[in-house]
């Protein structure tokens, strides 16, 4: 099982000073977040993708190329990749150029984006977010899977003789995550292509969650990709702790009173007994992560939130100490002891070579415009 | 003889509060009309001031806490429901209006309705045509003819309610009797869920269609 981060990157004041970050600041720690997970054990970090203030990573494989060269072992992902407003062909080529930067330790996360205002500024209609999903993403495996395109669609100029370089690595695509709250179709999409399907799980009810995944699993199996308990899931989680419960509480109290999107409403209380959020002891998030499993499966992928709501970044690489040293050592043995072996971990790139047969160069050579023939084909005579 | 279930929507304030009291009449009278076409009925009554927290809380959040979802199931479930305001500032007050704002769309769809409103002064008296009618129309609820406002004076009478209220509560409670009677029972709260987002998701092949 994966453990991870997962960051919004959101530029939000500490409630308990007013004090700001600025951009610079927010996306320095950003990447020491990053380094951090990977100091303190964890295999994921995924950067959020968003257009407008208050948040800053507008430019993902930006920074997760920079992450690539500063990491060794960390497998670097999105939550999520905005698939109805950036360009199909753009994100083909990105992830593939990270792809082999980064020596296969990629994958990413498509999700629509709930952001209004954001799909004109991109061409965009939000109403068309499910048919951009569909025919976007339809378009992105095919550029990755097809060494020359022809393709035509409702929602971007056609393509002919398109290739997509560079070619991924080894000629295996990056895996794909499909991330949705509440969008049967998008867990049909997953379950349609035997990709993963990861539910944010956080800031709602459980319920959410669970029905999603349920979803996903039973057409999973419809569509022919292995028993439903073998589909891949991962899940969000929001959590803050300290050794004492009471401090842990007392610490966090400013930041979720004063949050995005839930700020100003329930109390703290309320909100992690009505949503997965918890706040207390690293025992009692084992304890209450361990029980994901009750309602989602045996789930191939835990992202936490740890650094929302503009809490300092001294505070959020402690809470990944704690995260490292007391919290996922058990949980990759809780997890690893329940679950059955015939469900498979998350794919990794070397994983997926393997499952292709063999590692292969992809590499597509130009074509001499006269001739038609590409240089190889003229050395070799 | 079968049973109907009544919910019974409150938005009054204080305690005991005129819109309980109206609120109170109008279920008793109901359930008087329904027995007497042969109906027995089951009465929940949610007083919105138990819930004006969880209310906020939905807007600011996106989602029905445990106690406010039981209440929407509540009245979504119910098979006639009786919905009383008191009016604030010419209209129903923003709190009776929150909780039809957080309800799905179609959740009231068909179901019959009794409006009732209460108010300091007989001025207010056509606030259930003008305010709370295109409300429920909007949610293509069914509101009985009679709508029954009541002012303060209207409690003033012989035992205390006035003789002309006391028959608009008797018209309109047998107004929403014959409409429930007419209708298959839901089943309460367990029996009428809104619509299903999971039914009928089309098979990605058909999402996929002509892409």
């Amino acid at each position: 099982m994966q453990f991870g981060v997962f960051t919004v990157g959101d530029v939000t004041p500490d409630p308990t000073n007013g004090r700001t970050p600025t951009e610079a600041e927010r996306i320095q720690a950003m990447v020491a977040i990053a380094l951090k997970a990977e100091e303190v054990g964890l295999d994921v970090f995924a950067t959020g993708e968003h257009h407008n203030p208050p948040f800053v990573p507008s430019s993902p494989t930006t920074m997760l190329g920079y992450l690539a060269a500063r990491t060794q072992r960390l497998l670097l992902s999105t939550s999520t990749t905005l698939i109805t407003t950036n360009d199909p062909v753009k994100i083909a080529e990105d992830y593939a150029m990270l792809q082999h930067l980064a020596g296969g330790r990629v994958d990413l996360m498509m999700g629509r984006g709930n952001t209004g205002p954001v799909y004109p500024w991109f061409g965009q209609d939000i109403r068309n977010g499910i048919p951009l999903a569909v025919e976007n993403y339809a378009l992105l495996r095919r550029l990755w899977t097809e060494d020359v395109v022809d393709w035509s669609g409702q929602y971007r100029t056609p393509l002919q003789g398109f290739t997509s370089t560079p070619r991924p690595l080894d000629g295996v695509a990056p895996f794909v995550w499909h991330g949705s709250i509440r969008s049967p179709q998008i867990a049909e999409q997953a379950a349609y292509y035997g990709d993963g399907f990861f539910h944010n799980h956080i800031f709602w009810p459980k319920e959410h969650t669970e029905r999603m995944v349920e979803f996903y699993r039973r057409r999973y199996e419809h569509h022919g990709h292995g028993t439903a308990d073998q589909a891949i899931v991962g899940l969000g989680g929001q959590v803050f702790m300290r050794a004492n419960s009471q401090d842990a509480v007392r610490e966090f109290r400013p930041y979720f009173d004063n949050a995005p999107v839930y700020g100003h409403g329930p109390s703290l209380e309320e909100f992690t007994r009505e949503t997965p959020l918890t706040v207390g002891s690293p025992q009692q998030v084992v304890e209450r992560t361990l029980g994901f499993r009750d309602y989602v499966g045996d789930y191939q992928r835990q992202l936490f939130l740890v650094d929302h709501a503009g809490l300092p970044l001294k505070t959020v690489l402690e809470q990944l100490d704690i995260l490292g040293e007391e919290v996922v050592p058990v949980l990759r043995r809780e997890f690893a002891a329940l679950k059955p072996a015939h469900v498979p971990e998350a794919p990794t790139h070397a994983d997926r070579v393997v499952a292709r047969g063999a590692a292969a160069d992809a590499t597509v050579h130009a074509t001499d415009d006269v001739t038609g023939r590409t240089a190889e084909e003229v050395s070799a005579r | 003889m079968s049973t109907r279930t009544l919910a019974v929507l409150s938005a009054g304030l204080s305690t005991p509060s005129s819109t309980r009291l109206l609120a109170d009449r109008l279920t008793t009278a109901t359930v008087a009309a329904l027995r007497a076409r042969g109906e027995d009925a089951t009465v929940e009554v949610v007083e919105l001031r138990a819930h004006a927290r969880d209310l906020a809380d939905h807007l600011l959040t996106g989602f029905a806490n445990t106690a406010l979802q039981a209440a929407v199931d509540t009245v979504v479930g119910a098979d006639g429901l009786i919905a009383v305001t008191p009016v604030f500032s010419a209209s129903y007050s923003g709190l009776f209006k929150t909780f039809f704002d957080v309800l799905d769309k179609d959740a009231l769809t068909g179901t019959p309705v009794l409006l009732g409103a209460t108010a300091g002064t007989a001025r207010h008296s056509l606030v259930i045509e003008h305010a709370m009618r295109p409300l429920f129309a909007h949610l293509r609820a069914v509101a009985v003819p009679t709508g029954v406002f009541a002012a303060s004076e209207d409690w003033a009478g012989a035992g205390g309610v006035d003789q002309q209220l006391a028959g608009r509560i008797e018209r309109a409670a047998g107004e929403l009797a014959d409409l429930v009677t007419g209708r298959p029972a839901r089943g309460g709260r367990a029996g009428r869920r809104p619509a299903d987002p999971f039914a009928d998701v089309p098979s990605f092949e058909d999402l996929l269609k002509g892409r």
